[in-house]
């Protein structure tokens, strides 16, 4: 019996040990880079503790009880089965503390959803298996150019080290300025791919034969990355997003570079 | 009524039934029926086991070893398939087959000839989806949710996997109308449906959602065959549809399709908690309520899981009020089990050590569950590797512990004989470690980016897809420990008496002998 | 008792016969009840022109912003709207041209799927005249410009300021007529 405590000791102590581990690590939430994802990481720490604080609640009554009314320890048991109040006071405390959450959730609903008035649009189009981007709107209107995985296949069959962005690395960042609001229309030319640049708080399904759309406002600029979140066949896993944030001048810079040096050479799928 | 009486007669007269082989092909008894469907569940088990160990082996490092991409995606695929509609839901119809007709009083199952059929559609079912894999193509690997336009690309894989839905879909339907039927029309007298025990409760409801959804199932995987193969457009934009729609529809039959596999799970430990606290249910009348609200809700909040597909602000509120709504329900049962326990008498045996787990971490479960429900967490999380620990929480430590926690219940009863204790334990605790240490690490992956079904990933989340790949071969390894344990248990257990726990009240320990004869309450029990 | 037991069970089994074909039939009669359906209630209407009967009043007092967006899944032509974007009063009328090109060395007939950002902007678009309605076919090499012609309707909400519609061509199977009404 003795052992037993200790056992379950040990494994609620590593539970904690992980958990702390987790916590302000590379294992939570990316450092969140726009003000959407600055909202999920608060939410998520504040849920985190209410979650704790029930666990340890609800935990030490039941633990309580397994350590305490044992029969190995002669206690009888006692005979009472129901108590409305008792069942009623548990009933609405569940009720306000999912009020509690569910409040500052609807709010970063809304502004989430607020796609009005940006600087830019740019379109992301999921193909199998690559990203096109096409600047519709804004500063650098017409840019156009794809993005494919640059890992080389040597480091994934492993004759190679694998470098620190392995799997997460582009031949073509998606560049946009700081600061700027910047829309995104996501759509896909094949089946359902789903665009995710975790630090920046976006993640939008790409369907095929409708647009979908979703925004961010950079806070800093430096480099994004992010994968297809959606199954999409045989290379769903070789298919990142890298968004690469620059000051505005080195943007407008980029733009005029990048207009000048050609359009996407136009690639056609044609089916088999 | 009157066939069912009928066949009852029928057997008193005919004592001899066919022995061998034909004996279990042509069964119409609820024990044998039930038998077969957990040995059935437990052979898919372990095909769905193997594929997962697969996973976590190519998993175990980043870099491509072992499987390729396109093989990868189809062992995943299939390990759902089989895990879902393999595994778990026929083995809480094998417990039902076994339990319900004992447990409320009955001789047998009310449709004992429909019931033999469903069981044998079982195995034609499952032969078609493993025998995918050695199609050309292979099998499906669009995911189990097998979500269009990628699974309209897939070959004969997919075709194969559509009949199987189909034929699976058919026998769950016809076990839940016969379980339906069964509870409802025949129970022991004086037996009202308030006095029913947990179990049967939980069932009763599960077998109407089973009824309500699985058509949505059969209808869903029926249009994307002719979408495939008879020039349709349901979910190609090219003709007018939307690819979309196979999301709400499939997960309108897809969420309350989770219920049923945890609410058969909640009817069992409610049977065993108050079996080894020595003291009656707490809160009877609000678990049946509670498990009712459940149902209830679970049929409108499907598009939880398709928060980033894109929906108007004012779906994904309605969606996310409701999702977290179904915390309030769970939660009165978890009070209401924990009240079972306070002030008890409590034994800990291997049944209430699982029920215990199940407690414990089916309510880290609900917690990541709550978690996704927030519509702006969801959107960091969804398709990561939190949602697949989330899930496995529920529906590993959730559903197979509970029942883990039925098979060592009801071993006694259903063998007359006892399990190893010792061995139990050891089975119980080997789980509970290997489970966290292959799942808990999960949560962080997902948090940190890790998207679900990939083969591949960044080096940054290397050693935690170690640590998990690890706890999986030990989780793996151990249920082989369970399947010695029952073996043993048939073949050499002591003898179990008739009330093996003491604290028992339901039917099948205080009327019936153990182990319980092969047929059974053909004068009922009359109830007080 | 035996043989009443059969002819009740004859007559059962004619019941279910009778049942089920009439299921069976029922599935077929779902396709023109569908259509008749559609056509009444408006739902997903690809192919009918909206009415230009009622007057519409143009609100000065706002502006917004319309961006045209072109896709093309799995055929060889280019298609591409002459505009980005327009800024608008609602309630104005609105003419966009849009121009595509057979880059291939065979005839192709497409048929335009439209879709809007965000979702509920059909309810307020009142199309007039769009490339969207017919199939398209062209010859190899060909290039065309078409017009689509629209109001949107000053009833549309005042938080919504941008807004995409974008068309996709998607290949038809040689010799097929449009898409089923």
């Amino acid at each position: 019996m003795r052992s037993k405590s200790v056992v379950t000791l040990a494994g609620v102590s590593a539970l904690a040990l992980y958990s702390s581990m987790a916590i302000g690590s590379k294992y939570n939430l990316p450092e969140p880079q726009s003000i959407i994802a600055k909202d999920i990481y608060d939410q998520h720490m504040m849920l985190l503790w209410i979650c704790l604080v029930i666990f340890i609640g609800v935990f030490g009554v039941m633990f309580y009880s397994l350590l305490k009314h044992r029969k190995s320890l002669g206690y009888k048991a006692a005979n009472f089965h129901h108590s409305t109040t008792v069942e009623i006071i548990w009933t609405v405390i569940p009720c306000i503390i999912l009020l509690l959450m569910a409040w500052p959730a609807t709010k970063t609903i809304i502004a989430m959803k607020d796609t009005s008035s940006p600087d830019m649009t740019i379109k992301a189009t999921g193909y199998q298996w690559m990203w096109g981007y096409d600047y519709l709107q804004g500063e650098g209107e017409g840019i156009s150019f794809f993005s494919k995985l640059s890992t080389p296949r040597a480091q994934i069959d492993g004759k190679e080290p694998r470098g620190e962005n392995y799997l997460l690395e582009v031949d073509n960042h998606v560049v946009v300025p700081v600061g700027k609001k910047v829309r995104i229309i996501i759509t896909a030319n094949d089946v359902i791919h789903a665009w995710w640049v975790p630090a920046l708080g976006v993640k939008q399904d790409a369907i095929p034969g409708f647009i979908r759309d979703s925004w961010f406002t950079a806070d800093k600029p430096g480099i994004y990355r992010g994968q297809c979140a959606e199954l999409c066949g045989k290379d769903h896993g070789y298919m990142p997003i890298v968004v690469e944030v620059m000051e505005a001048d080195e943007y407008s810079k980029w733009a005029e570079a990048r207009k000048a040096s050609a359009v996407k050479t136009s690639m056609h799928i044609e089916k088999q | 009524m009157a066939a069912v009486h009928g066949d009852v007669h029928g057997h008193e007269h005919d004592e001899h039934h066919p022995s061998g082989m034909m004996r279990w092909i042509t069964t119409t008894n609820h024990k044998d029926i039930g038998s077969m469907y957990l040995w059935f569940s437990f052979a898919m088990f372990m095909v769905g086991g193997t594929l997962a160990m697969g996973i976590r082996a190519e998993l175990f490092q980043p870099g491509i070893q072992i499987l390729e991409p396109e093989l990868f995606n189809q062992f995943t695929t299939l390990h759902g398939l089989i895990m879902v509609f393999g595994a778990i839901m026929p083995a809480f119809v094998g417990f039902a087959n076994w339990q319900v007709p004992m447990m409320i009083g009955a001789p047998d199952m009310a449709f004992a000839r429909m019931n033999n059929w469903s069981f044998w559609l079982l195995p034609v079912a499952a032969t078609l989806l493993i025998s995918s894999f050695f199609v050309p193509g292979g099998a499906a690997a669009g995911g189990w949710t097998f979500y269009p336009p990628l699974s309209t690309q897939g070959g004969l894989g997919v075709d194969l996997m559509i009949f199987s839905v189909h034929i699976l879909g058919a026998s769950s339907i016809m076990g839940s109308i016969n379980i339906i039927t069964t509870i409802l029309n025949m129970r022991a007298p004086g037996m009202t449906l308030m006095k029913m025990p947990m179990f049967v409760w939980t069932w009763l409801i599960t077998a109407y959602l089973l009824v309500l959804v699985m058509p949505v199932l059969a209808g869903v995987v029926t249009m994307l065959l002719t979408d495939r193969h008879f020039g349709t457009s349901f979910f190609n934009a090219a003709g007018g549809g939307d690819p979309v729609m196979f999301q709400h529809i499939f997960w309108f039959f897809g969420h309350p399709e989770v219920y049923i596999m945890i609410l058969p799970a909640f009817g069992i430990v409610s049977e065993i908690i108050p079996t080894f606290s020595r003291k009656p249910l707490f809160g009877y009348s609000s678990m049946v309520y509670a498990t009712a609200s459940i149902a209830i809700l679970s049929c409108v909040v499907w598009a939880h899981h398709m928060f980033t597909a894109g929906m108007p602000t004012v779906g994904q509120l309605f969606f996310m009020y409701a999702t977290m709504l179904i915390a309030v329900p769970t939660g009165v049962k978890v009070f209401n089990w924990t009240a079972t326990m306070w002030r008890g008498s409590m034994t800990f045996e291997t049944p209430m050590l699982f029920a215990i787990g199940f407690i414990f971490l089916f309510v880290v479960g609900g917690f990541s569950g709550v978690i996704c429900a927030i519509v702006p967490i969801d959107i960091q999380v969804q398709d990561t590797y939190y949602v697949i620990a989330h899930f496995h929480y529920v529906l590993v430590s959730g559903a197979l512990f509970a029942l883990f926690a039925g098979v060592y219940y009801w071993l006694p009863k259903w063998t007359g004989r006892m399990y190893n204790e010792t061995l139990g334990k050891a089975h119980f605790w080997l789980s509970m470690i290997f489970f966290n240490v292959t799942f808990f690490v999960q949560h962080f992956l997902g948090l940190a980016g890790m998207p679900r079904r990939i083969p591949d990933y960044n080096i940054q989340f290397a050693d935690f897809n170690m640590v998990s790949s690890i706890g999986a071969f030990g989780f793996g390894l151990t249920q082989l420990l369970f399947f010695y344990i029952v073996i043993n248990c048939i073949r050499s257990g002591e003898k179990a008496s008739q009330k093996q726990w003491d604290g028992a009240t339901t039917l099948e320990w205080t009327h019936l002998p153990t182990p319980a004869p092969y047929h059974s309450f053909e004068k009922p029990p009359i109830i007080k | 008792m035996v043989e009443n037991k059969a002819a009740t069970n004859a007559l059962m089994l004619k019941k279910l016969l009778i049942f089920t074909v009439m299921m069976f039939l029922f599935g077929y009669a779902l396709v023109p009840f569908y259509e008749k359906f559609c056509e009444v209630t408006g739902i997903n209407n690809l192919l009918q022109p909206d009415k230009q009967s009622k007057e519409i009043q143009v609100d000065k007092s706002r502006w917004i912003t319309i961006e045209f967006d072109a896709n093309i899944q799995g055929l060889p032509w280019e298609f591409k709207s002459m505009q980005s974007s327009a800024r608008i009063h609602p309630g104005e009328p609105v003419t966009v041209m849009y121009e595509i090109t057979n880059m291939s060395d065979r005839e192709i007939s497409a048929q335009a799927i439209p879709s809007y950002s965000p979702r509920f902007l059909d309810k307020y678009l009142k199309k007039f005249e769009c490339f969207c309605f017919t199939k398209q076919v062209l010859k190899p090499k060909e290039t065309k410009q078409m017009p689509v012609q629209f109001v949107i309707e000053p009833s549309l909400p005042a938080e919504l300021q941008t807004m995409t519609i974008s068309y996709t061509f998607f290949e038809l199977p040689a010799n097929s007529s449009v898409i089923k009404k």
